[in-house]
């Protein structure tokens, strides 16, 4: 009873159906993070991306629908699957691009690499390479709002993986004591690595993760990006009127690797395949686009070829642009 | 038959307190449980309960006396098994000052002043304490971004007092209690630095940021590297260091060179009240991330402190706090206070020990040390440290790759044991650097039995 109090004083209301605007720019957003990744992943294939390098593809729709509910000033963090979140929050792909291949062009310089990228101009506060660190950065970020007395929100991301952390709790008890305008947003795309969701969670269902610290819950298709968009409107309403944390957990699927090394053992191929044809986030934008004769089949294509040319450049930049100079070793270090 | 009732020991560190107030007065009964005085430490005013039965035949110590030792009896009780002992009525109450000895005033010891302060800076004595609570206070004044969170700050007036008054002057928006959840606020305190805010994280003690030292090293301390100078994280990291008294191993780890190999991070140490304050200020100012170790044995230990509320202390560098001309003895922490004492010994025996006190260990000011060096030959470091890759280590090797062709004689270190802390007061003692060891050890680098 006392969990589903904790949820229902937040009960989800529908939404009107998108403009023709809103959904071509998601649509456009969540092809440009495809697009992208796919070259990344390109990219790591010819040597030019070392290390670790998490690609996004699959979730698209989670970051593109959660992005449209917040405004100027409201933050962004989360763990080191990041490219989206960056793509998302208006970052050059050309500066994220290079920042994977280590290049001084990138935006930590080339210091950084695939998990860990800032930008202060764009609200974008890493790219966190320790599962679960983020959550209670996240959460001071949102302290910091209430204490200056505006009215930002912070949206702070985390896998099915994360939500096993202590650290997590720890915030949570803090977020709810204390108010603070933080949306917890779960990207369940059902594998921590390796292990599955079922595998490693007493509580399967993660949305419910807060109810023991009185943070209502909800699940969400993370593959509809109108249902995230419904979703994060109502979760920032709820935190900029200064009722505290949510949590929204995204279901939602990688169809990569956990990182470029990852054989993928630990699923089926007709898994994968599955949500691919029958659950992808853009091909199900493409045909609601299409259905409402919002695009043609003509104005897709120049799109597509317009995202390519994007991508092209950002990767063909991060390519030439030059290796950080060796003096870089030494700078940044302390201020 | 009568017994005395002791003076209580209230806290590990307790040697002395203030009998602030009597609940009994001669002549009245009490059983077991009763409160019968409210004694003052540094730390709390605590109340006493008695714990035999029978009628306080006299009040030894009067209300208001200071400075009372431990176990010193403060009253004494007559047993139900004897005659009462007769009690005068209208006994003349006891004047503070008459009963027990006046506690001796502690003589701040003199140390030289900062070469930089003007001749005629005003200084004042303060404890340790009341120093770094100055330095929070007018910091908080001065910037309304700077707040201070931490496990009993607020409302119970900060675990060892540091915080007391905070509170009440600055409100709950900014002196702020959290949960014992040391690596959730560490990280919180991070993101709100992130955020534009400047935070002062107490630790009750640096033994629970083990907890959090993810936060405190991967977040706070590698951020501005990893992202090319953009995002600074400027927070301060405070509390006590270090073996307190008797509170066994997992409460008495000293953590100078966990903190101090950590690039990104800034890390301070401060013996002396006027470091304390000034670089607990500089700290506050500083836009990076700043380790503060303070010890809890030095809280209540008074010094001069400069009366200007704009003297800070520069991080990173060294003082040298008497001149010499046969050895050079580092330290840093507690441990300075031993090498004064040693120094004074060795003064009597014709040995002249030139002292610095390192202040900071990150950066670590080994251009000070190695000029001393350089005029003394010799070098003794002093730590409560572990010994296998410590500070002192560090200042062994810094001085043989920097000073090698001076040296008349090894380096030689004056560390904790290597063994976790016991806690039978004996061993404990065994296990704790000793004045003994550090005039011995300077004995052996001079060539003198």
């Amino acid at each position: 009873m006392a969990k589903a109090d904790v949820t229902s004083r937040a009960a989800l209301p529908t939404k009107p159906k998108p403009s023709k605007d809103e959904l071509a720019h998601f649509y456009r957003e969540m092809l440009l993070i495809r697009r992208f990744e796919e070259k990344a992943g390109q990219l790591y294939g010819m040597g030019l991306i070392g290390g670790f390098c998490h690609l996004y593809i699959g979730q698209e729709a989670v970051v593109v629908g959660m992005q449209s509910a917040i405004g100027e000033g409201d933050q962004v963090i989360t763990a080191y699957r990041d490219h989206g979140h960056m793509l998302a929050c208006g970052m050059d792909p050309a500066g994220v691009m290079a920042e994977l291949t280590g290049r001084s062009g990138g935006y930590s310089r080339g210091k950084g690499g695939s998990m860990h990228m800032f930008s202060r101009e764009k609200n974008f506060f890493g790219g966190h390479g320790i599962v679960g660190a983020q959550v209670p950065l996240g959460t001071g970020l949102a302290f910091a709002n209430q204490y200056k007395g505006n009215d930002r929100v912070c949206l702070t991301y985390f896998g099915d993986g994360a939500a096993n952390q202590g650290q997590v709790y720890e915030s949570f008890n803090m977020a709810e004591l204390w108010k603070l305008p933080v949306v917890y947003v779960i990207e369940n795309n059902q594998y921590a690595m390796g292990t599955s969701v079922q595998r490693a969670s007493a509580e399967t269902q993660l949305h419910k993760r807060g109810s023991s610290f009185n943070i209502p819950g909800h699940e969400i298709d993370g593959m509809d990006v109108l249902a995230v968009r419904d979703a994060g409107d109502f979760a920032v309403k709820w935190c900029r009127e200064g009722k505290g944390p949510i949590i929204l957990e995204m279901k939602t699927y990688r169809y990569r690797g956990h990182s470029m090394s990852d054989p993928a053992k630990y699923r089926t191929r007709e898994e994968v395949d599955q949500v691919r044809e029958k659950h992808d986030p853009i091909d199900h934008a493409c045909q609601l686009l299409l259905d409402n004769k919002f695009a043609t089949e003509e104005s897709l294509k120049e799109l597509d070829k317009e995202i390519r040319a994007i991508v092209n450049h950002a990767a063909e930049f991060a390519q030439t642009s030059p290796e950080p100079n060796p003096s870089e070793l030494w700078t940044d270090i302390v201020h | 038959m009568s017994t005395e009732i002791l003076m209580p020991a209230l806290s590990p560190t307790m040697e002395e307190g203030k009998l602030a107030k009597w609940h009994v007065k001669a002549g009245d009964r009490i059983s077991s449980g009763d409160v019968i005085a409210e004694i003052e430490t540094d730390k709390a005013t605590m109340e006493v309960e008695a714990v035999d039965e029978g009628v306080v035949s006299q009040l030894l110590v009067a209300e208001g006396t200071e400075g009372v030792k431990v176990n010193a009896p403060i009253a004494i009780l007559q047993g139900d098994d004897e005659p009462q002992a007769k009690v005068p009525n209208g006994a003349p109450p006891l004047a503070p000052q008459a009963q027990a000895p006046k506690p001796q005033a502690i003589k701040p010891p003199v140390v030289p002043r900062e070469p930089e302060l003007a001749p005629d800076t005003q200084m004042h004595a303060i404890t340790v304490r009341e120093a770094l609570r100055e330095a929070m206070a007018e910091e908080m004044r001065r910037d309304p971004t700077v707040f201070l969170m931490g496990e009993e700050v607020g409302q119970y007036q900060g675990a060892y007092k540091i915080s007391q008054g905070l509170l009440d002057e600055f409100g709950p928006k900014r002196v702020i209690d959290t949960p014992i959840t040391e690596q959730g606020f560490a990280g919180l305190g991070v993101g709100a630095a992130f955020g534009g805010l400047r935070p002062i994280i107490e630790f009750m003690t640096w033994n629970f940021a083990m907890q959090a030292i993810d936060q405190i090293i991967n977040s706070a301390g590698k951020t501005l590297y990893m992202s090319g100078g953009q995002m600074g994280c400027p927070i301060v990291f405070r509390g006590p260091n270090g073996a307190a008294s008797r509170v066994g191993a997992q409460h008495s780890q000293s953590y100078g060179a966990w903190y101090a190999a950590v690039p990104g991070l800034k890390v301070v140490a401060p013996y002396f009240a006027a470091d304390a304050k000034g670089l607990l200020k500089a700290a506050i100012r500083d836009p990076n991330p700043v380790i503060f170790l303070e010890n809890e044995m030095c809280y209540g230990r008074s010094f001069d402190v400069p009366k200007d509320i704009d003297h800070t202390v520069p991080i990173g560098k060294a003082r040298v706090i008497r001149e010499g001309s046969d050895v050079t003895i580092v330290s840093y922490s507690i441990t300075v206070g031993m090498i004064m004492q040693a120094a004074d010994i060795l003064a009597k025996e014709g040995i002249a020990a030139e002292l610095i006190d390192l202040r900071s260990l990150r950066p670590l000011d080994t251009q000070t040390v190695v000029k001393s060096v350089k005029k003394t030959n010799r070098i003794v470091i002093a730590e409560e440290g572990w010994p296998v890759c410590g500070i002192a280590s560090e200042i062994a090797t810094q001085v043989i790759e920097q000073a090698f062709d001076y040296l008349d004689a090894p380096p030689a270190r004056v560390t904790g044991k290597d063994v976790p802390m016991p806690y039978a007061a004996n061993l404990e003692k065994l296990a704790l650097p000793t004045v003994d060891e550090i005039v011995a050890a300077v004995k052996s680098v001079c060539y003198r039995s």
